[in-house]
């Protein structure tokens, strides 16, 4: 189906199951029960998870595929954040223009930036990638102000141009919508104790995900793919043969690029405002931290790495002491206030302690990330199941 | 031409920084081949070194003072540090005073514990895993530091004043012959860059000099042969692991007076480090340093009004700049030398 062997349209059939029905499974628990806090089926959050998806697995494209480490892909992201938000200014509130322009400007700033980064490899190469988002981030905040907005950022006005929209209504704000559907309108369904929001918004960023997700599996499935991992194996013997491996490259980082710009301007569309802070060189240590976190250079990983660091940030930054004396009221006294001194360090405002600490573990003894993690699981079950049924059968491994 | 000395003594001391901390990552990278991205939390481990002894000497108790009255009339109480009480007033006032050139004691065999329980515990499990997992792994580790430092001392950054004896600033100008007032400097900052100079010549003197520094640049020019002759290379290298993150310690000791310590200081000169460290070639010490002041004191001029008149914002995207033309053009940087990160 769609040009996918059985295996990968499982996957993505799985994957747009899941993206259908996130209102619900990120909703589990009802609500003004204490595990409330826990829900994580509210619209802002689930457009983040689908966005920074889609962030990450372009740069899974990039590093998973060929294994060059860009540490600069967050100037990619702002880039395309810009180009949406001056699409909005100038020209129409509606977000299809605003996507295009962002997907278009990124690429061609990637391939400016590309073709130089890539005229080196290994740790050069992740300096050179650096160097050039903290240039594009100083210069967005200082000098750029004129077209970025400086500190402030820039937001869509009342009396931009917007040559496309026909005026506003007196008092009324500009709101980005697809032809007329407010990206922050929302469907609330009630039952019983749980409330499901459906957003208009998420289901957009959903559905590009979905298609961003469907072309990373052509391109992983694909001739150039498998040149790809060709370059990260061994780039020597890539040449020998006679081939010249940039332009693979090239065209690698290109579309990460792309990736990188189509989230951004995904993230206009969303919330309308753009901030230099989103091109710090943090921001795309996080977009690593996703790809490792889930598995790099697989296919599903770098969604699941998304998912899981916007969820803890959002999520595990939100307990206090407080909530954790309630979990732990069943205790006695001082072991109480025992645990929650334990806990404590790791939630709140130290939950980048915890992502710090997952992280390196993951580093340590989970190379492949959580879908390797996964597939361990996995296979320790499955061994336990055949090792009862043939005792002195050698189980083949599994790859 | 006083604008000129200027901008460069300007240049000094955060090349001074860049330098030291480079030399460091150089030490570790050219010596365990390992690229340490928490480089950047030593230093910034070493500043809190300096903020820790800071609040040990000024440990106090408190004591009621008959001949003082608050505002309302009752007796002041006024807060007496133990040093005060064990050493006298004056030289308790001195010990406090002096707090930051005592913390380079203190902070010194805190680092090399540091860099030696780094790399036993973590670094040593990476030798043979890629660049890249290193890279992840160190990333990882210098979150984890900085978290903890946040967790104890808070997010704000905390003033640690230089002794009194150097407050104020120098007049350099009357001195070298130019009209008085126009190149004035702090007196720390001169006490730093001197400090960094002397710690440079030291490594380089402790490399060059001592039969452990040749076993270590044999070892570091090839492993394999100094493990043939019955040399520990190991042991060495790992002491030198802690020798360099007592250099990044030492570097962010002395940093103090300039900037406030504060918990994400390590990864803001972690970024420039990296940089300073490729442009001057993966690998080479003098490049490290070499590149460590070239850069500061390039930075400095281009803060300069004049500079910013014909290319604003030159000052943010200077050092960037630079490294991205020596890259290309010579892509081993300045001294690197051949095979060394090629692949």
């Amino acid at each position: 189906m769609f040009g996918l062997d059985k295996k990968d349209f499982r996957l993505l059939l799985l994957v747009a199951v899941l993206v259908a029905l996130a209102p619900f499974i990120l909703n589990p628990f009802p609500e003004g029960s204490g595990m409330a806090q826990f829900n994580a089926g509210y619209p802002d959050l689930m457009q983040r998870f689908v966005i920074f998806g889609i962030f990450a697995i372009g740069f899974n494209i990039l590093f998973g595929l060929t294994g060059y480490l860009s540490f600069g892909h967050a100037a990619f992201l702002g880039v395309g954040s810009y180009a949406a938000i001056w699409m909005m200014k100038l020209l129409t509130m509606n977000v299809i223009p605003a996507i295009i322009v962002s997907v278009i400007v990124a690429g061609i700033f990637s391939l400016a930036v590309g073709w130089i980064s890539l005229r080196r490899s290994g740790i050069y190469f992740s300096i050179l990638t650096l160097a050039f988002a903290q240039m594009s981030y100083s210069l967005a905040y200082s000098v750029l102000t004129p077209i970025t907005g400086g500190e402030t950022g820039l937001q869509p006005k009342i009396n931009d141009p917007r040559i496309l929209d026909g005026a506003l209504a007196n008092g009324g704000t500009p709101k980005a919508n697809l032809f007329g559907l407010e990206m922050g309108s929302s469907f609330n369904l009630d039952v019983g104790a749980w409330v499901f929001t459906f957003n208009a918004g998420y289901y957009l960023a959903g559905i590009v995900m979905l298609l961003a997700f469907y072309l990373s599996i052509r391109i992983f499935r694909s001739p150039f793919g498998m040149m790809l991992r060709a370059v990260k194996s061994n780039q020597q013997r890539l040449n020998y043969t006679g081939l010249n491996a940039k332009p693979y490259t090239l065209a690698a980082f290109v579309i990460s690029g792309m990736y990188a710009g189509l989230a951004g301007g995904l993230m206009v569309a969303m919330d309308t405002q753009v901030g230099a802070e989103r091109m710090f060189w943090t921001a795309s240590g996080e977009v690593v931290l996703m790809s490792i976190l889930g598995g790099v250079g697989t296919l599903i990983g770098p969604v699941l790495g998304a998912g899981a660091i916007k969820y803890m940030e959002n999520i595990l930054s939100k307990i206090n002491s407080d909530i954790l004396h309630t979990w732990f009221a069943f205790l006695p006294d001082g072991l109480e206030d025992f645990v929650v001194t334990l806990i404590y360090p790791f939630i709140g405002k130290g939950w980048h302690l915890t992502l710090g600490l997952i992280f390196m573990l993951v580093v340590i003894f989970l190379p492949g990330g959580l879908v390797e993690g996964g597939q361990r699981v996995a296979r320790l079950f499955g061994r336990k199941k055949k090792s009862t049924d043939t005792p002195d059968g050698k189980t083949t491994p599994a790859e | 031409m006083e604008a000129i000395v200027l901008q460069i003594l300007n240049g000094l001391d955060k090349g001074s920084a860049y330098a030291l901390i480079a030399l460091g990552l150089t030490l570790i990278f050219g010596t365990l081949g390992v690229v340490n991205f928490a480089h950047g939390a030593l230093f910034m481990i070493g500043a809190f070194c300096a903020v820790t002894l800071s609040r040990i000497l000024t440990l106090s108790h408190t004591v009621v003072d008959e001949t003082q009255k608050d505002f309302l009339g009752n007796p002041l109480k006024v807060d007496v540090p133990y040093m005060m009480d064990w050493f006298g007033e004056s030289t308790g006032a001195a010990i406090i005073d002096w707090a930051v050139p005592l913390s380079i004691l203190f902070a010194i065999p805190v680092m090399i514990a540091i860099g030696v329980i780094m790399e036993r515990g973590l670094i040593k499990h990476f030798y043979k895993r890629p660049h890249a997992d290193q890279i992840l792994v160190t990333f990882g580790l210098a979150i984890v530091l900085q978290e903890i430092i946040k967790y104890y001392y808070g997010a704000n950054p905390i003033p640690t004043p230089a002794p009194a004896a150097f407050k104020g600033s120098f007049d350099f100008g009357a001195m070298m012959g130019f009209d008085p007032n126009t190149i004035i400097y702090p007196y720390w900052r001169i006490i730093y860059f001197a400090f960094a100079a002397v710690i440079i010549g030291a490594v380089f003197a402790f490399l060059q000099f001592t039969t452990f520094g040749m076993v270590v640049r044999a070892g570091m020019a090839d492993r394999e042969t100094v493990q043939l002759l019955g040399i520990n290379i190991d042991r060495r290298f790992t002491l030198m692991f802690g020798i360099a993150a007592a250099v990044a310690g030492l570097a962010g000791v002395m940093y103090t007076p300039i900037n406030s310590p504060n918990y994400h200081m390590g990864m803001d000169f972690l970024v420039l480090s990296f940089v300073v460290v490729v442009v001057g070639g993966m690998g080479s010490l003098p490049g490290a340093v070499a590149a460590g002041f070239l850069l500061g004191i390039l930075e400095s001029f281009a803060s300069m009004r004049e500079v910013l008149a014909v290319l604003p914002g030159l000052n943010q995207i200077i050092i960037y700049l630079v490294a991205i033309i020596i890259l290309l053009t010579r892509p081993r940087g300045l001294m690197g030398r051949k095979g060394v990160m090629e692949d």
